[in-house]
């Protein structure tokens, strides 16, 4: 008898879990919604900005502007993007051991800072020995453009003053629902810009002139660049996270039932037995 | 026929407009404010903060900008700004109170020049605004 409460305990425990992991596959699925909606409303201005700038950098020589000169790569900053809650398969990890992977083939002979993004990166990149210059930790709760601003602006400081040579950035980019995928991508310097020649270039009244328009546009540029990291990193997350969630409700949904299996097998065989028991008793009895 | 404009503005976090055939743009380029009229030459300029508005027939409309740009083909303006708001979309007791914290900010004599700074800048986009939000049209 006790075998069969016990099973009906955890059969359970494993229904209200499911109840939970169906919930956050739910609240996931809507975060997901608004972030993918987020990355189509970042999109326009993206294009544009793209767009003026090859048609900018094509009439200017651009060679001389520091953020598009590559100077060597002494001092190296990895921006590691992850998400502050875990739950979500292996979003953080790919991430953590994609920068392990970076930060292994260049320590013995750069010099390597970290800018750490979303809390569980901070958590593990902390406990270990490295130089971590920023962090930024409960940002996807009010994920707003200022954030992107901030982040840029500080790299593009710490490049201008040279403490830094190049900055990559580590982060899940989101390919489909089911899918992310891990990209390094350096952001700084820019070097060249893929030019399309195939546009028409229109002959514009420039006020002031192109060079200094370009030179305004690349730090929005770079802004840009960092605010869509992190709602692609976003949406991502939200991604993983539902797919996680749903994972783990089907599998809860295997254990209920074959742990209702045992339990009916259990409790077919204790009636059983009660039977052959009573049988036998009165067998006995009549003999 | 005089021909009109096609006008986009863009954020990075929405398309804040788009409007077909409109009659004249105004807004606040890095060197003094300018109007462009269907028909203008292409012209790229940067722009600075400022009241930037639209006429379409006889109705003026009006928003703020903060750091962008805007490429003026004949028949068609882009704006790509890092901030902007329409008029009916400002919050005025948010701005009045961001006034509020700015001027007293300002007040204080203690501080170093980069706060004194960062205050002066958000007094002014305070400002910008509420003088944005009063052409506000009530429908």
């Amino acid at each position: 008898m006790a075998a069969l409460i016990d099973l009906r305990q955890r059969i359970k425990g494993v229904k209200s879990t499911q109840k939970i992991t169906k919930a956050m596959k739910m609240v996931a699925a809507a975060r997901m919604r608004r972030a993918q909606s987020d990355i189509l409303a970042a999109r326009p201005y993206a294009t544009h900005m793209r767009d003026m700038l090859d048609s900018l950098t094509r009439r200017v020589n651009p060679t001389n502007h520091p953020l598009l000169r590559v100077r060597g790569d002494e001092n190296i900053e990895l921006v590691i993007v992850t998400g502050d809650k875990g739950l979500c398969g292996s979003f953080n990890t790919n991430i953590i051991k994609q920068s392990e992977d970076f930060l292994e083939a260049r320590k013995s002979d750069k010099k390597l800072y970290l800018n750490l993004v979303g809390r569980k990166g901070r958590d593990f990149f902390k406990k270990r020995n490295f130089n971590i210059k920023h962090e930024y930790v409960g940002i996807y709760n009010d994920l707003n453009y200022d954030y992107a601003i901030q982040i840029a602006d500080q790299m593009i400081q710490e490049y201008t003053e040279k403490q830094l040579d190049a900055v990559y950035m580590v982060y899940n980019e989101f390919k489909s629902v089911l899918q992310q995928r891990v990209v390094v991508e350096r952001l700084l310097p820019i070097g060249e810009i893929d030019m399309d020649s195939s546009n028409d270039d229109v002959d514009y009244i420039y006020e002031p002139t192109e060079t200094e328009i370009l030179e305004q546009l690349i730090p929005l540029h770079i802004r840009t660049q960092v605010w869509r990291v992190l709602l692609e990193s976003n949406a991502a997350e939200q991604a993983a996270r539902m797919n996680a969630m749903e994972n783990a409700t089907n599998n809860a949904q295997d254990i209920i039932e074959s742990l209702t299996l045992k339990m009916n097998k259990l409790r077919q065989q204790t009636i059983t037995t009660q039977l052959i028991e009573v049988v036998s008793g009165a067998d006995a009895l009549k003999g | 026929m005089i021909g009109k404009f096609k006008l986009e503005i863009v954020t990075p976090n929405r398309l804040v407009l788009k409007e077909e055939d409109v009659d004249e743009f105004s807004a606040p380029g890095i060197e003094g404010y300018f109007t462009a009229l269907p028909g203008h030459t292409p012209y790229l300029v940067l722009l600075s903060e400022g009241k930037m508005s639209y006429r379409k027939g006889k109705e003026w409309h009006y928003m703020t900008v903060l750091n962008g740009y805007a490429e003026v083909l004949p028949d068609h303006i882009t704006v790509l700004a890092e901030k902007s708001e329409k008029a009916d979309e400002i919050d005025i007791e948010r701005a009045q109170e961001a006034k509020k914290r700015a001027e007293e900010r300002i007040k204080d004599i203690q501080q170093s020049e980069v706060d004194f700074e960062r205050a002066r800048a958000a007094l002014a986009r305070a400002i910008l605004r509420l003088d944005v939000s009063k052409n506000r049209r009530m429908n």
